[in-house]
């Protein structure tokens, strides 16, 4: 309930009145800040993490130079935002649901998809669990209880809440982590999502990576107030705001929210203060709106690169196995990449497939007629009369069945 | 077999779903303990608790957006619009993710266990937001399934099917029926089938072609025209989205004329893919041109609604041009 207390003159109030602080475990040096203490991980989930966020890294940089060398329609990179999400998703149980917005690709690396399978979407072969109907970087895992992306921004948000309802009266103690840039916050349904997820008690995370930019649209341009993290207020909601390039500080601060969300059946917010240290995405070029300057000093604070340091000092890593992690990565990516991009598309009968589960008269008759148009000029169609033949193709329902297989 | 009117049809309807699946959930503005602004969800929270009724802050693209996640979770949301005028704020949680969640995930996830009721049409005063009838927006998006019942006995039998459909739907439920509209419904669980119009009388000189209250002012029209001696045949659609292209067209080979009416304006109406669609398949047996009688292209206005609306005495009018054409 809302308390009140009276006043006999005006007395307005802007919010500023309230400070929030940012959480903050690890120097860019690698150790820790004094009085701070890193939160319980173990060597085997520590490299987990930071080979997930290497992994990320080079996986961004090979597909970026893929995308500019015209092998690949389009891209988008997460870096810079490695330790936000990758110590989010380390800090929660594996099947507990991620609906991201798109640069959270570390998530999917973490919870183990492998090459060949980002290979396959962004290539939107005929191994594509998406059949090649979206964009590259639009990924999805039944298996790995991450939602299929949307282009749509916050559409995400308040079906987090829906999702986590379900979860909650379910009862099998799994919360609902949903990912979102700053510009993202500003649409409608990011207000609708935190503010039905506080009346009803829901248990979701929404974690916010607020990293400066809303493709040329700087912070200050999206919002008036302190970020992101004040809004939790109006809305009743717990919250905290957390060095997002911090993966120790990110992964205890999910833990700690985890905890409120699935016993407490509470929302919490997280505000990731980092830096989107590469372009929007690679239709965007970033020297037409910011100084290379500023691109240089978050530079200096890479989220990995203070990973690194610390598993370094622990005796956890050290520069001989960066270097053979790294080569070994890049290679391995690179062979993926040819092979999927030598694979044939999806069956042109998928055009019509899953729009409804059955195919409806209509667009059956819409997908014959297709054909007959197709037999007729197949050479004005890159596949040409191949694609008619149902044997040539795979058929994805295979793919998909050992998916799930694999996810049981 | 008990009378209801279409309110309690549907509220019949709600409860049998309820009860049959602790999966399906109702919720949307004032559907909780006080059962609706129409009452269609009376009772239901007493019976079901606040965890399945419930109401929600006023935030139309929160609902569908909070139901779209729901049902990708595998429950079975059923959402109120409180009016389809209202709809509007959550055309982008529905176009863009509701109907295209199975597409774009290649089958991994769906929403197919949702239902969005919402009281649609004109008829009862109100004005540019309580009137609206705004179906052909959404007949063009792939991916949705749009239903509109005519009578208390359908309300139920489309909303059992659609609450149990593989696949997402819209349905309108005719408001100035709600209390009007009274008939013999079964009390036991029946559905009647989702994409399959309904032959409701046969003839022999015309089709007439309508939905929902729509269907109600086609029985006078075509009241007056027997009358006068023309035998007409008359169609509820039933389902704007897939529609049932084979039942119309087989009528049409068979009259040689048709006529279409909806209250939604003309501009960009459904009527206007029935025709085209129509033409197409029965060129060589069309008689004459194909009629629609619908709402001006203006908003729906207030005082003037009686003039506005496509009522019986349209509809005759077109069935004796066409007639006489």
């Amino acid at each position: 309930m809302t308390t009140t207390y009276d006043v006999h003159a005006p007395e307005f109030m802007t919010g500023d009145e309230f400070q929030i602080p940012t959480f903050r475990l690890l120097q860019q040096d690698g150790t820790l800040f004094e009085g701070a203490e890193a939160p319980e991980l173990d060597e085997e989930k520590a490299l987990k993490i930071y080979r997930a966020m290497l992994v990320t890294r080079v996986l961004d940089e090979r597909m970026m130079a893929a995308q500019r060398q015209g092998r690949l329609s389009f891209y988008m990179q997460c870096t810079g935002e490695e330790a936000a999400v990758i110590g989010a998703t380390a800090a929660l149980d594996d099947a507990d649901m991620i609906m991201a917005q798109y640069r959270e690709q570390g998530a999917l690396v973490y919870r183990g998809f492998s090459y060949d399978e980002f290979m396959n979407q962004l290539f939107g072969n005929e191994l594509d669990y998406g059949k090649g109907r979206q964009m590259p970087i639009h990924y999805g895992s039944r298996k790995l209880h991450y939602m299929t992306i949307s282009s749509p921004l916050a559409t995400q948000i308040p079906q987090a809440t829906g999702y986590a309802y379900g979860q909650k009266l379910a009862g099998e103690g799994h919360c609902t982590i949903t990912f979102f840039g700053e510009g993202a916050a500003s649409e409608g349904d990011f207000h609708a999502a935190l503010n039905m997820a506080s009346v009803h008690k829901v248990p979701v995370i929404f974690f916010c990576r607020n990293n400066g930019y809303a493709i040329s649209t700087p912070a200050s341009e999206q919002f008036a107030a302190d970020g992101i993290a004040p809004r939790a207020f109006g809305y009743r909601m717990h919250v905290i705001r957390v060095d997002g390039n911090d993966v120790l500080a990110v992964y205890r601060a999910t833990q700690e929210a985890r905890k409120i969300a699935v016993e407490m059946n509470q929302p919490v917010l997280i505000e990731a203060m980092t830096y989107r240290l590469a372009a929007h995405s690679s239709s965007d070029d970033p020297s037409g709106y910011r100084s290379r300057k500023e691109e240089e000093a978050w530079r200096e604070k890479d989220p990995i690169l203070r990973m690194q340091r610390w598993m370094i000092d622990r005796g956890w890593w050290s520069e001989e196995q960066e270097k053979s992690l790294q080569e070994s990565l890049r290679r391995e990516v690179l062979e993926t990449m040819k092979r999927a991009e030598k694979r044939p598309p999806p069956p042109l009968d998928s055009l019509v497939t899953d729009v409804y589960a059955d195919v409806t008269p209509a667009l059956q008759r819409q997908l014959d007629a297709l054909k007959t148009h197709i037999r007729r000029h197949p050479d004005a169609y890159p596949r040409g009369a191949r694609s008619l033949d149902p044997d040539v193709s795979v058929d994805t329902t295979d793919t998909k069945a050992s998916e799930e297989q694999g996810g049981a | 077999m008990p009378k209801m009117n279409m309110l309690q049809a549907i509220n019949n309807a709600l409860d049998i779903a309820m009860a049959e699946d602790e999966k399906v959930l109702c919720f949307g503005e004032d559907v909780g303990v006080f059962g609706g602004v129409f009452r269609a969800t009376s009772h239901l929270q007493e019976k079901y608790g606040r965890d399945r009724c419930f109401n929600t802050p006023l935030v139309e693209q929160g609902i569908i957006g909070f139901a779209n996640g729901l049902a990708a979770q595998g429950s079975v949301p059923v959402a109120e619009i409180q009016f389809a005028d209202y709809i509007f704020p959550a055309f982008d949680q529905i176009v863009n993710e509701t109907a295209k969640f199975r597409f774009r995930s290649g089958d991994l996830f769906n929403v197919g266990g949702l239902t969005i009721r919402t009281p649609y049409g004109g008829g009862i005063s109100g004005g540019l937001y309580h009137s609206q009838s705004p179906e052909a927006y959404f007949a063009h998006t792939p991916g949705l399934k749009v239903v509109v019942p005519r009578n208390p006995y359908q309300a139920k039998g489309l909303l059992l099917s659609a609450i149990r459909d593989p696949d997402p739907v819209v349905f309108f439920e005719p408001k100035r029926l709600y209390r009007a509209s009274v008939g013999e419904v079964p009390e036991e669980d029946f559905q009647l089938p989702i994409g399959e119009a309904e032959v409701i009388k046969e003839g022999s000189d015309i089709t007439v072609l309508g939905w929902g209250a729509q269907m109600e002012v086609i029985d006078h029209a075509v009241e007056l025209a027997e009358k006068e001696g023309i035998s007409c045949e008359v169609i509820d659609l039933r389902t704007i989205l897939p529609w049932d292209e084979d039942t119309v067209a087989e009528s049409v080979l068979k009259t040689g004329r048709l006529v279409i009416t909806h209250e939604a304006p003309r501009t960009g109406g459904f009527a206007g893919e029935i025709a085209a669609t129509v033409q197409e398949r029965c060129f060589l047996y069309l008689e004459s041109p194909i009629e629609r009688v619908t709402g001006l292209d203006t908003p729906f206005p207030l005082t003037l609604e009686k003039e506005y609306l496509p009522d019986h005495l349209k509809i005759f009018e077109a069935i004796k041009a066409s007639v006489a054409f």
